[in-house]
């Protein structure tokens, strides 16, 4: 055993590494990005040769981590909340195909949109594909949770969705690590149509699935990760899940005098729930996420019996992550609050690193624009979608990774012209490719740009799966070379970039232009480990 | 024992390197410890700030609640005041006073230095200035770090195993300078004491 300073995100990795994973499958994604991170840098890992290189999208992650799981080794697919809605057919169908090796699929939720375009709750999906959901409270459990989960798949034949949110995600505790378990071995499923969802066998998984719901949630009933806390003021219970719990109790430094269900493991056990709400007539829920457990206890009719407190009846904030203070509140304490916010204090927004090829890129594209006014250019997923601010005001969609070209194609049949797609290199092999081929297919008349930085800049500078695979991509899709550009997003270059957008602008079929440097992130981070080399 | 540190800065201007200082120190002295980070778009040029705690007892929330902050650590003085509402009534501020300039509505040095003089527990210090002095402008989180050394709940000699800790791969000119900008740190916040 072994204390360890880890973020939650290390801690489930760690934890993975610790019950005998053989494989790490993920896309980058706030706040999601630093379990394959830290996987990769663990020497156990290198050592063990156990896979984890990034992965094309989250779809791809997900089916190739139960590839792994269909040859009977333990595996994981990481990936933030919005990750899952590209994963989705595959996990949905996951449920219903089941498992052989143990597969836990950890999904990092974004509350209050620190870095995601909402905030939604991953633990419906879990709900939805009818499997068993843990949510850590704090990155010891996210840590115990990883062998526990492994194991639970393994028994009910079943994917484990773990559920975590940005805070706990990038805060770092003290771990104590266990023993180390050993890789399963190559085993086949016993059933050999397990996998083959034809609809006659599909429907006899599926009623198996249905069937197995009850003993599904007598696990949770009986979960180390359940907990109900006897209190002695019975006015009210509190149920808590994932890291609520720890607002709850910042608010009671010396043990919280109400009965609490701390809830860390789903579906949510009836039992419990009911044996909290015995005694009392006032039930407040605090859940970091969308008022789930809240609506699933209401119900549609609500309860004569009981008063429930909650995000629901603006007792907590309907949005957003939760503090200690927004818990205060709700509990009727205050806190002493003896400094005002300051009044001179302006907002410093994010802003592209000094140097960056996307700045040069954007002079380029607003000028070769300006002619043909605003509101003709689709944007993507990255850093350049910091073009929407000023100083640029460049672009006028951020959906989902791949839809600017897509959506700039939709526009273009619709008689927008120009249509102009911005993307960047790992969102286009993300999502992108797929929808220029429909665009190549049509000819439509649209102006592609993919920028290639050769990284996954935004999350950090991992590995792109484009990097010196665009010029092939594109030319394997089909674009027409007499209307495919490389060039260098640089200050002396921009009069030449100009020159090329404004004559692809004015063509009547598809262009395609790719601005190419490299991230300064990453090219900074090189030049120093190649100066070390060196000195060495 | 219990310090509540908010840590706050501009993306890219080390706060994270102070954080870890103090965590390393912390844990080795066996303390309970969460620190909170903000990874991700935020991080390109944005305010970024990291929550510290540090208890003798078990840590229940990774962030500190707003009234409740023993001090606010910042390497920006505007990002200082960004967080001052999060500290308890007799709480430190203790900023580097360089501003970092990346925005062109930044509110005037009289305005931001009046409310930073209007707590009685506040240090303003040109951290850049004296890393230079000590050898590398690189060191000034350290120097930081070194002014709110009477305010973490460690010991100096804590933050100095810290430091070995941290450093140590570097070699031991970087930790000499680094335990250099410590002391200097340490030594400013002492004379602003006195005053």
């Amino acid at each position: 055993m072994q204390k360890l300073l880890l973020l939650g995100d290390e801690a489930i990795a760690q934890g993975a590494i610790d019950a005998g994973i053989s494989g790490f499958y993920g896309y980058p994604g706030t706040p999601s990005t630093e379990i394959i991170e830290y996987a990769q840098k663990s020497p156990i890992v290198k050592e063990k040769g156990i896979h984890c290189e990034w992965s094309s999208n989250e779809k791809t992650a997900m089916e190739a981590a139960l590839g792994m799981s269909y040859a009977g080794k333990r595996a994981i697919a990481t990936m933030k909340h919005v990750g899952l809605n590209v994963a989705a057919d595959a996990f949905i169908n996951s449920s219903i195909t089941g498992v052989n090796g143990g597969l836990i699929v950890v999904v990092a939720d974004d509350p209050s949109m620190h870095s995601s375009q909402n905030e939604q709750d991953s633990r419906f999906y879990g709900k939805f594909a009818m499997i068993p959901i843990l949510e850590p409270s704090n990155q010891q459990e996210a840590y115990d949770m990883m062998s526990f989960g492994f194991n639970l798949s393994e028994k009910y034949k079943l994917p484990v969705l773990m559920r975590i949110t940005t805070r706990l995600s990038h805060s770092r505790s003290g771990v104590e690590t266990k023993n180390q378990e050993p890789e399963k071995s190559l085993i086949l499923p016993d059933d050999p149509r397990q996998f083959v969802l034809l609809p006659s066998i599909a429907k006899i998984q599926y009623n198996g699935l249905v069937n197995n719901q009850a003993n599904i949630e007598q696990e949770s009933t009986n979960s180390p990760f359940n907990e109900l806390i006897e209190g002695t003021d019975h006015t009210m219970g509190i149920i808590t899940t994932g890291i609520a719990y720890n607002y709850l109790m910042e608010n009671y430094p010396n043990g919280c005098p109400y009965p609490v269900l701390k809830v860390g493991h789903y579906p949510l056990s009836h039992e419990l729930v009911y044996k909290l709400t015995e005694k009392t007539d006032t039930l407040m829920i605090i859940e970091e996420g969308y008022p789930i457990v809240e609506e699933m206890i209401r119900g549609f009719l609500g309860h004569e019996k009981l008063h429930i407190k909650g995000r629901l009846d603006g007792m907590l904030p309907r949005t957003g992550e939760l503090n200690p203070n927004h818990v205060a509140k709700a509990l009727g304490i205050t806190i002493d609050k003896s400094h005002n916010e300051s009044d001179i204090v302006v907002a410093r927004p994010p802003s592209m690193c000094p140097g960056c090829g996307h700045i040069y890129f954007y002079k380029a594209l607003n000028e070769a624009m300006e002619k043909h006014g605003k509101g003709k250019v689709f944007a993507d997923i990255g850093c350049y979608t910091l073009g929407a601010l000023a100083p640029f005001n460049a672009i006028n969609s951020c959906v989902d990774m791949g839809a600017s070209i897509t959506m700039s194609k939709g526009a273009s049949d619709a008689g927008l012209r120009p249509s102009v797609a911005v993307i960047g290199d790992s969102t286009f092999t993300h999502s992108g490719m797929t929808g220029l081929l429909d665009a190549v297919r049509e000819n439509t008349p649209m102006t592609v740009f993919i920028l290639d930085n050769s990284a996954v800049g935004m999350t950090g500078g991992q590995k792109s799966a484009a990097t010196a695979r665009i010029d092939e991509i594109c030319k394997g899709l089909g674009v027409d070379m007499e209307h495919y550009h490389v060039v260098n997003p640089v200050p002396k270059e921009h009069g030449t970039m100009v020159d090329i957008i404004q004559k692809e602008l004015s063509y009547e079929g598809l262009s395609v232009i790719v601005p190419r440097r490299e991230c300064v992130q990453t090219y900074t981070r090189r030049m120093r480990k190649l100066k070390k080399v060196k000195q060495a | 024992m219990k310090a509540d540190i908010i840590l706050t800065g501009v993306g890219g201007q080390g706060i994270l390197s102070i954080a870890a200082i103090v965590s390393i120190s912390a844990l080795n002295k066996g303390l309970y410890i969460k620190q909170s980070e903000v990874h991700g778009m935020s991080q390109r040029g944005g305010d970024v700030q990291s929550n510290l705690r540090l208890s003798d007892k078990p840590i229940y929330s990774d962030l500190i609640a707003e009234g409740s902050a023993d001090l606010v650590l910042s390497l920006e003085p505007i990002e200082a005041l960004r967080y001052k509402h999060f500290l308890k009534k007799d709480g430190w501020l203790i900023t580097n006073s360089k501003p970092y300039k990346n925005i062109s509505n930044y509110p005037d040095e009289n305005s931001w230095r009046a409310e930073i003089e209007t707590f009685p527990n506040h240090v303003l210090i040109d951290a850049e200035k004296i890393a230079k002095e000590v050898g590398s402008v690189l060191s000034a989180n350290v120097v930081l770090a070194g002014a709110a050394s009477p305010y973490l709940g460690l010991t100096y000699e804590d933050l100095e195993n810290g430091i070995r800790e941290i450093f140590g791969k570097k070699g031991e000119a970087v930790i000499n300078l680094n335990l250099e900008a410590l002391r200097r740190g340490r030594e400013f916040a002492d004379k602003e004491l006195v005053k």
